[in-house]
């Protein structure tokens, strides 16, 4: 099994908004700034971040099937929330906690101004199966990874 | 796989084809070789260094998105304070 620890995902950007307003924004106003990557089969139609702890973050596609992307671990407005990030290497849902990577993001006031701090950690989390879908389509016959992959490009491109 | 060989076996085009794989590639879902004057495309072994990647480009995308709508919204909020000063001039 390949547990190699991946280095998190960061990113940080200033924004000229109360802390409060950015956690409501990035929250409640997910869908108006998130930029369209969805997994499912259908056009995204919502992104939503439920207010909650345990609860669901998630996309709805115009043809109203939702795809689960992870769940809400903590939410403490102004200043910070964690949610898990649980689509593996065949962007398939998983619902096994020990399969799930973190996304932290704080909101720390900077003058009148807020940083937004962004990590995604415990991606290898992630990796569980990618050495089994890696023997797969080594193989002659193993396409089907592939093309799984591909339709899912196809229908997002 | 070849670009011929994946579009005989799909209900779409060849240029269709080549332009899903080059976002694949983009992602690192893909990788690829050339063959004489085609390319060869095989699933990058290395699932995880590919969500890595494929995550590090949408958060970077994200944030950007973020940032644009935290600035139309504090402008909007400016322009809101601004016509409010004046109507009580």
């Amino acid at each position: 099994m390949n547990q190699t620890t991946i280095a998190p995902v960061r990113y940080s950007v200033t924004v000229p908004i109360s802390a409060a307003r950015a956690f409501a924004l990035f929250t409640d106003g997910f869908n108006t700034w998130w930029i369209g990557h969805h997994i499912g089969e259908a056009e995204l139609a919502e992104a939503v971040i439920e207010p909650r702890v345990d609860g669901r973050w998630y996309e709805r596609g115009v043809d109203g099937t939702e795809c689960d992307w992870g769940k809400v671990l903590v939410y403490d407005p102004p200043e910070r929330l964690v949610l898990t990030w649980q689509l593996n290497c065949r962007f398939e849902y998983d619902p096994d906690p020990a399969h799930a990577s973190e996304v932290e993001v704080l909101f720390s006031p900077e003058n009148e101004l807020t940083r937004v701090s962004l990590e995604h950690r415990y991606i290898e989390r992630l990796g569980t199966g990618g050495e089994e879908l890696a023997r797969s389509v080594s193989s002659e016959g193993g396409w089907p990874g592939i093309l799984e992959l591909y339709a899912k490009a196809a229908v997002a491109a | 796989m070849a670009v011929g060989q994946l579009s005989a076996e799909l209900p779409v085009t060849r240029p269709a084809v080549s332009q899903h794989l080059k976002v694949l590639k983009q992602v690192g879902l893909v990788i690829d070789h050339a063959d004489g004057t085609r390319r060869i495309y095989r699933l990058n072994p290395d699932g995880v260094r590919a969500i890595h990647y494929y995550l590090d480009r949408m958060w970077s995308q994200a944030l950007a998105g973020f940032e644009l709508a935290a600035q139309e919204l504090a402008g909007a909020e400016k322009q809101a304070a601004l016509s409010k000063s004046q109507e009580e001039e």
